[in-house]
């Protein structure tokens, strides 16, 4: 087992394209790190930088403890699981599992056990003989992870792996890799711009944009206090409400009038100086009668069943409530939504940093 | 689910069918039921007069030494043209998938000998290794070998295999680039994380994941030496020193048209179109079961 450790590592494509931008992350030893973030963020160049399988233009991969930049990624002791599942079509499900041990010159007993005990663990015992093509989805994926687990690597690199199963069997497959991950104890990097997937699977949430991390945190952490505006509208499903606002004094900020008070607010603000303010569609309660309010204009309303969204403005911008179905009535046109001040995210309309306590 | 088109009227299909049946009929069915009926003739000397003697042209055909020697020229002569084709062919198209610099115009390059026609192939190789004209039968001579296509069997035939292997390897090129471009790259990236290195991923993944491109090649090329080189055997040796480069296809212009034996030579189409439709048959039955991933 080995922990993962990256220093300022870039990576620039011809034409001076640069897809990753000085990245610095430790992943410890038997963790579940997850990089997270929209397509073209870099997140999983920056996993191939980790195989192997593109170079490194610039800073250092460690796995262990061990500089890996130019070891092939056979000898980096690793294995991956790709989106694809990039299984060998014309070879058997055992012959699958057992490629990456015979090309080691593992023992032809040993081989049969390894393969055996992981088609056990998968539950894929009766597909063995089977070739690729006459298996669902799910199987194949099993069979990916299987590929992956027979090696004893000391790290799991997921690219993300769920990306081609239905709705359903992805849920299910994502509580699988989590409870295996957790069985073996292996440290895994795992790729996926799926913001479920990343909060349920993470120990270690990694928030990527633009070649560069966002936040790094538990899952928790980044969903409670995310540092950026990218971070909060990003992680969250609805995502935050941003509404345009103004600084009145020390806890207390306007969005169209309507003062609010702030718990996480930065010291020294100038008042009257622009303020963006962030809201949970699920923070926000509907009547009340604390001293911070909203008013809101519902436009329509979405039936999620046990819950529903309110859809409107809040002081011009776009908003939206999510609320347990029944709580408003669902004809509701004019809102006063009452706000913890705990719940309030302030960000900087220029830097787009969260302007939280220091 | 299978299309069907529907047509309002019971004319229109047949119409549109009708130019490919009439070409198939005139430029195959025509001269290939010709061809069946002439092999059961026999023509006196002048062309004047036809005798039907039922399968005597094939008896007498089976009964000449040369015959068989055709047969064995042709196969050791399809054999080497297939085998060097195909393999320089995926040696240069493994390297031309490699993505490196320039890699478009090296292989715009490598395609244009296909539009070469095959005679003009023949006299490009004859300008360089003839005897005593050619530009590299020189340097081989001042090796110590005496080069000389014209009159020994041996050469003559070395001659027409790299001439043949040299405008069929465009061809299989092309076929052997897209399927290693079929074949995913995550795929590759999986075995090198597997511990395979490049030599074994080639024989273990590569080679394995284009088989039905090389079968599917084989058949093509064979077909293609057979029937095809018979451009490059009439400008390069014309059958010879002695009939030792005569394939089976250049048997049959040589007996019907040199030779005036138009029954013979009709009974030899016969049994080439015979071998043709077996090839065929076999790539067909082949590709659907066992070589399709």
């Amino acid at each position: 087992m080995a922990g993962v450790t990256l220093d300022t590592v870039r990576k620039i494509y011809a034409g001076n394209v640069e897809a990753v931008k000085g990245v610095s992350l430790g992943i410890e030893d038997g963790s579940f790190c997850v990089l997270v973030g929209p397509s073209g963020c870099g997140k999983s160049t920056l996993l191939r930088m980790i195989a192997g399988l593109e170079t490194i233009s610039d800073g250092t991969v460690n796995i262990g403890d061990r500089v890996v930049n130019e070891v092939e990624p056979a000898d980096r002791d690793i294995a991956m699981v790709f989106q694809n599942y990039a299984l060998y079509p014309h070879m058997s499900v055992y012959d699958n599992m057992a490629y990456g041990l015979r090309n080691r010159g593992t023992p032809k007993d040993e081989i049969e056990k390894r393969v055996k005990e992981a088609a056990r663990i998968l539950a894929i015992e009766p597909f063995l003989a089977r070739k690729p093509r006459a298996l669902s989805g799910g199987q194949r994926q099993r069979v990916a992870m299987g590929r992956a687990i027979v090696r004893k690597p000391q790290v799991f690199l997921f690219d993300e792996p769920l990306s081609n199963l239905d709705a359903k069997l992805r849920v299910q497959m994502r509580v699988e890799i989590k409870r295996l991950q957790r069985a073996l104890g292996v440290t895994s990097i795992y790729v996926t711009h799926d913001q479920v997937e990343a909060m349920t699977l993470s120990d270690k949430l990694v928030v990527m944009s633009g070649g560069q991390i966002e936040q790094v945190g538990t899952p928790s952490e980044v969903y409670r206090r995310p540092e950026t505006r990218f971070v909060a509208t990003f992680i969250g499903s609805p995502p935050m409400n941003i509404l345009p606002g103004k600084v009145e004094g020390p806890g207390r900020v306007s969005v169209g009038g309507q003062v609010l008070n702030v718990t996480d607010m930065r010291d020294g603000l100038p008042p009257g100086s622009a303020i963006e303010v962030g809201l949970r569609p699920e923070d926000v309660q509907a009547g009340g009668s604390s001293s911070s309010t909203l008013a809101m204009n519902v436009d329509f309303v979405e039936e999620l069943g046990a819950t529903q969204l309110f859809h409107g403005k809040v002081a011009g911008a776009e908003f939206i409530v999510q609320a347990s179905t029944g709580q408003i009535a669902a004809d509701t046109r004019k809102l006063t939504l009452s706000v913890d001040p705990g719940n309030v995210h302030l960000f900087d309309p220029e830097t787009t940093k969260r302007l939280g306590r220091v | 689910m299978e299309k069907r088109a529907l047509f309002s009227s019971k004319i229109l299909p047949y119409a549109l069918l009708l130019p490919q049946l009439v070409i198939t009929i005139i430029f195959f069915y025509l001269p290939a039921s010709q061809a069946i009926w002439q092999s059961f003739l026999l023509e006196d000397a002048f062309g004047l007069s036809s005798e039907f003697v039922g399968f005597e042209n094939y008896r007498h055909l089976f009964g000449q030494p040369e015959y068989y020697k055709a047969m064995v020229t042709t196969v050791v002569f399809s054999t080497s043209v297939a085998i060097l084709s195909l393999s320089c062919a995926l040696l240069l198209a493994t390297q031309a998938d490699k993505q490196l610099r320039g890699g478009e115009g090296y292989k715009t390059l490598l395609i244009w000998p296909y539009a070469v026609a095959p005679a003009i192939a023949g006299v490009l190789w004859i300008f360089m290794f003839h005897p005593t004209l050619g530009t590299l039968a020189r340097p081989i001579k001042a090796m110590g070998i005496d080069w000389n296509p014209m009159l020994n069997g041996k050469h003559a035939m070395t001659l027409l295999v790299l001439s043949a292997t040299w405008k069929q390897i465009s061809y299989n090129f092309l076929f052997f680039l897209a399927g290693l471009q079929a074949i995913p790259k995550s795929v590759i990236e999986a075995a090198a994380i597997d511990g395979a290195s490049p030599l074994r991923r080639f024989w273990t993944i590569i080679f394995p994941l284009l088989s039905p491109t090389t079968f599917f090649l084989i058949v093509v090329n064979i077909v293609y030496v057979f029937f095809d080189t018979f451009g490059i055997i009439d400008a390069v040796t014309g059958g010879g020193p002695a009939g030792q480069t005569t394939t089976l296809v250049y048997k049959v212009y040589a007996d019907g048209r040199l030779g005036g034996d138009l029954g013979g030579s009709a009974a030899q189409s016969v049994i080439l179109m015979i071998i043709v439709i077996a090839l065929t048959a076999v790539q067909f039955r082949y590709i659907e079961r066992k070589v399709q991933y």
